[in-house]
């Protein structure tokens, strides 16, 4: 199989709100921005890819919109997934396995700001069963950790450690949203958004976007003297209704952990997407990942959470420390869909 | 930068989805009140029903009829409900098993209060008065309690006899009334049918003062069912000055650390116009000011 590395990684600092851009104005910045860091251009692209969802401004065709932001003529091969933009670099990297191209640019934007978030990811759920009961994204997640409660797998205060974990080591990193050292004690007494979950142990809603090229074999070493090779990667799915489903364990993480090659060498860090405190926990167990893992060291979808894109920043916050040497060995993981329905796990690895 | 452009707007689609033989009957049995599962080629029972089951073999077609009720497997209470949720008052969303399942359905429970919510209880179906085929065709589940309501209430007639009457009767004229054996010269209030020294009725009665001495009280702080005073507040013994038992009442107009044994107090009436034939025509007693009774003095009254 040909190597596939991440050589450049571009992001906006995630914020409330990005008020003055529209799609090509999220996009134009960090695309140029990633492929100017390693030299290149569009006309160098082999294949664009991105990830988006049109719900989150409400405008039909935003990504088609979108693609206003890159240099598109002469026409360019482009394509475009209705997830996080991990998923188009997943898309990029079967790309670049045909052999014919040696580059990619994967990019991503998500805007919270502009609509019912919580109530836009009901769409996601069950037309007929679930959909027309309005479950929001909060109380799903909300069942998740109230049954991770009952199975007596984490308390509430677990919960809260891990958002203050996070957000405290996000007060090293200028791209995040919410940062700082936050008192555990202090989160336990807000109230219940949905029982048992509260404000601090969900993600904050941001708007970013994101850019990542890809190289294949000797392209990726010519551009960047430490290539984050990816190594394996893997997507797998469960079951769509939560009925269906043990919510406290995540098998569809474990099994891309392992074919992505996860537990066949040291871990060094992971950059992991949970965008709710307590799916931490599911996933570091479902990774095998021990406390001498560096989780989130960039503060994860906790400290900044631009739907869409933050899984693309796990990627390229893991790929970045890769490519400066501080890490040899980093798992980058997204989710995607109600209560970790999906992942995608990827293992990064310098020469 | 110029003044940048904003304005809301509303996307909306009128869509309509075609619902196949599983998922469109089971919503088409909702109409008429039925619940119904579909059984898997392993011999589960999925409802609500899906046309394959999560190893992806397809379900038989075959339905069974379920019991409206099931387990609660997870929930969420959810005290500010969101514009779209199912109610405007505080519920539960829940992943319900029910009962012949063995997959969960999601719904909201009309509980009330979260208190009565947890993972493993009983809940019943309710059905929404009007249908359309839809899964909200169910109004929601409710709690099933595993007790029946029991009340009795039987009705009598009170008739508090020659003695209490008396009492009673001096009451309504603001009056404490005792009765006294002249055998034994002791005052009893209210007076009795026996003094149980003698044995005789305290056939004489006598007024005693609305003042005396709170021999021994109690500060209840916790609540408990039926209780009609909210806590804290402190119900005390007082010998009224003539008689030689006590009455008990509330003891109030004074902070509660300060009350103690010996204390000197007198009755707080209602006012006049509110009398009624009742010991409830004194609100409480309350501190007189006096010194303190000396133990000695009352002692024989604990």
């Amino acid at each position: 199989m040909r190597d596939v590395a991440i050589v450049s990684f571009a992001q906006l600092p995630s914020v409330k709100a990005i008020d003055p851009s529209d799609e090509p104005e999220l996009v134009q910045p960090v695309t140029s921005q990633a492929m100017r860091q390693v030299g290149l251009t569009q006309d160098d692209i082999g294949f664009t890819c991105s990830g988006s969802t049109d719900y989150l401004p409400g405008r039909p065709f935003s990504f088609v919109a979108a693609v206003d932001g890159l240099k598109a003529w002469p026409p360019i091969r482009e394509s475009h997934v209705e997830m996080d933009g991990a998923f188009a670099l997943f898309e990029a990297w079967v790309r670049l396995l045909h052999g014919d191209i040696d580059t990619a640019l994967v990019f991503s934007f998500g805007r919270c700001s502009l609509g019912p978030v919580p109530d836009v990811l009901n769409l996601q759920n069950d037309p007929y069963y679930v959909q027309p009961l309005g479950l929001d994204s909060i109380s799903a997640a909300a069942l998740q950790a109230q049954a991770m409660i009952d199975a007596k797998k984490a308390t509430e205060r677990d919960f809260a450690e891990v958002a203050a974990r996070n957000r405290k080591q996000a007060m090293d990193n200028p791209n995040a949203h919410i940062k700082g050292d936050f008192d555990v004690d202090a989160m336990l007494e807000e109230p219940y958004l949905s029982s048992p979950i509260r404000k601090s142990f969900c993600s904050p809603m941001s708007d970013s976007a994101a850019a990542i090229v890809l190289a294949a074999g000797d392209k990726a070493r010519e551009l960047v003297k430490r290539p984050a090779w990816i190594r394996g990667i893997d997507h797998r799915t469960e079951p769509h209704a939560l009925g269906q489903r043990d919510l406290t364990a995540s098998p569809s993480a474990k099994l891309a952990g392992q074919k992505a090659g996860v537990g066949e060498g040291k871990i060094d860090l992971a950059e992991l997407h949970a965008p709710f405190a307590h799916q931490e926990l599911i996933l570091r167990e479902a990774l095998g990942l021990g406390e001498d893992v560096d989780v989130n060291p960039s503060g994860g979808a906790l400290a900044a959470n631009s739907l869409m894109t933050a899984g693309l920043i796990r990627f390229g916050e893991a790929a970045d420390r890769v490519i400066a040497g501080s890490a040899n060995r980093a798992v980058a993981h997204t989710t995607s869909g109600v209560c970790l329905q999906q992942n995608l796990v990827a293992v990064l690895e310098g020469e | 930068m110029t003044d940048l452009l904003s304005a809301p707007y509303v996307l909306e689609y009128t869509y309509t989805r075609s619902t196949g033989p599983v998922v469109g009957r089971f919503l088409e049995s909702l109409r008429y009140e039925v619940l119904e599962g579909v059984t898997t080629a392993d011999g589960r029972v999925l409802c609500p029903p899906l046309e394959y089951d999560e190893t992806g073999e397809p379900t038989t077609g075959e339905f069974v009829q379920l019991r409206p009720s099931g387990t609660v497997k997870s929930w969420s209470w959810v005290e500010q409900p969101r514009k779209a949720h199912p109610f405007d008052r505080p519920f539960a969303w829940a992943l319900i098993q029910i009962d012949g399942t063995d997959n969960a359905m999601l719904h909201a429970v009309d509980a009330g209060n979260a208190k009565r919510m947890n993972t493993g209880m009983r809940v019943r179906l309710r059905w929404a008065d009007e249908k359309n085929g839809s899964i909200r065709d169910i109004e929601c589940f409710e709690p099933m309690l595993p007790y029946l309501p029991g009340p009795v209430r039987l009705e009598y007639e009170v008739r508090p006899g020659e003695h209490y009457t008396a009492y009673l009767r001096g009451l309504e004229q603001g009056k404490f009334i005792g009765g006294r054996d002249p055998a034994s010269g002791k005052v009893y209030v209210p007076p009795r049918a026996a003094d149980p020294v003698t044995g005789n009725p305290t056939g004489e009665y006598v007024e005693v003062a609305d003042v005396g001495v709170l021999t021994t009280f109690t500060i209840i702080r916790i609540p408990f069912e039926g209780q009609i005073l909210k806590p804290p507040y402190c119900f005390g013994a007082i010998v009224l000055d003539g008689a030689d038992m006590p009455i008990y009442h509330l003891i109030s107009g004074v902070p509660y650390d300060e009350i103690r044994m010996g204390m000197r107090v007198r009755a707080k009436w209602k006012p006049k116009e509110e009398w009624e034939t009742s010991l409830e025509n004194i609100l409480y007693f309350e501190p007189t000011g006096e010194p303190d009774a000396a133990f000695e003095s009352y002692k024989e009254h604990l």
